[in-house]
């Protein structure tokens, strides 16, 4: 073990995306915290990104990272407006009763 | 152990730590705060593969927005947690089932390629005497000038989204209705009351 190489980063990042897969498959009756392993998948693709973005030397993994950044927030902002208009409609935000959403 | 791999294991254990305490907190408002956590520690992994620039807009966007809105979210929708924590257990096996065989395949493609393990130290991608800020807005601003208004425009769509999906727009709005101001009379706008003493209107 002498330094910190891409093998380290691209572990901890696989151990981030099963945690957030995981945690789908846990709570898969409370969509706050099914879009927070969402978040977390995400962040472990932003670490793959980076890190492989220092191993090749290239800054379009960083210009990468920051789109998926983008595109999270959204996803966040979106997820959650969609929840609140769910939680009004419905009083409630179990899984189960989403199908009804449906035109 | 030098400072770099010691901060390295340091920012690992607890972003793990918290990352599993984000689906295993029973109380979703620790699952955010615990979330915050993680994203904290990313940022300092971020910082240390080299990319500062990309690590404040993490903790600026995820910490400053994503997070505080999940949790207003979550303050604000009356839930019963309980409720929705039941049959926690039920998804377990398969879940672990599964999380476990995909942990084990991402593993395997790492110990099988002996390309990446020869990356040892980590370089740097940004060029020498140049700030990591510098050197991603010259890329940035340049060569992907259209993925970056692209991303701007997701931004919009996703603002203008929101925006639709929650505005409440009120079926008795008290609004100001200037004709029928202008409209009204002297024997519609006032009455005159003969009032007894004593007794009041």
């Amino acid at each position: 073990m002498t330094g910190i190489g891409l093998t380290h980063y691209l572990t901890l990042a696989a151990i981030l995306f099963t945690i957030g897969v995981f945690g789908i498959f846990l709570n898969r009756k409370n969509v706050i915290i099914i879009l927070m392993s969402i978040e977390l998948m995400l962040l472990a693709v932003n670490i793959n990104l980076v890190a492989f973005s220092a191993f090749l030397g290239d800054l379009v993994g960083q210009v990468f990272a920051l789109l998926v950044l983008t595109v999270a927030a959204g996803e966040a902002a979106i997820g959650l407006a969609i929840l609140v208009v769910y939680f009004r409609n419905r009083g409630g935000i179990a899984v189960e009763d989403i199908s009804q959403m449906k035109g | 152990m030098t400072l770099t791999s010691l901060a390295f294991y340091l920012f690992a254990t607890v972003s793990v730590a918290s990352a599993f305490m984000v689906i295993a907190a029973r109380n979703p408002v620790y699952s955010v705060l615990f979330l915050i956590l993680t994203f904290f520690n990313s940022a300092g992994l971020f910082v240390l593969m080299g990319a500062e620039f990309l690590a404040l807009i993490l903790v600026v966007v995820y910490v400053g927005a994503v997070a505080v809105l999940f949790l207003f979210v979550v303050m604000m929708l009356d839930i019963d947690f309980a409720e929705l924590s039941e049959g926690f257990l039920q998804y377990l096996p398969v879940g672990a089932t599964v999380g476990l065989i995909l942990l084990l395949e991402l593993l395997l493609v790492f110990g099988a390629s002996s390309r990446l393990a020869d990356a040892d130290p980590l370089p740097r991608a940004t060029p020498e005497g140049m700030t990591n800020a510098q050197a991603l807005g010259q890329v940035l601003y340049t060569d992907h000038i259209y993925y970056f208004q692209a991303a701007g425009a997701i931004l919009l769509v996703a603002m203008i989204g929101a925006i639709v999906l929650t505005l409440v727009t009120s079926n008795n709005p008290r609004r100001q209705n200037i004709a029928e101001q202008n409209a009204r009379t002297k024997e519609d706008g006032v009455a005159l009351v003969d009032v007894k003493p004593g007794q009041g209107l």
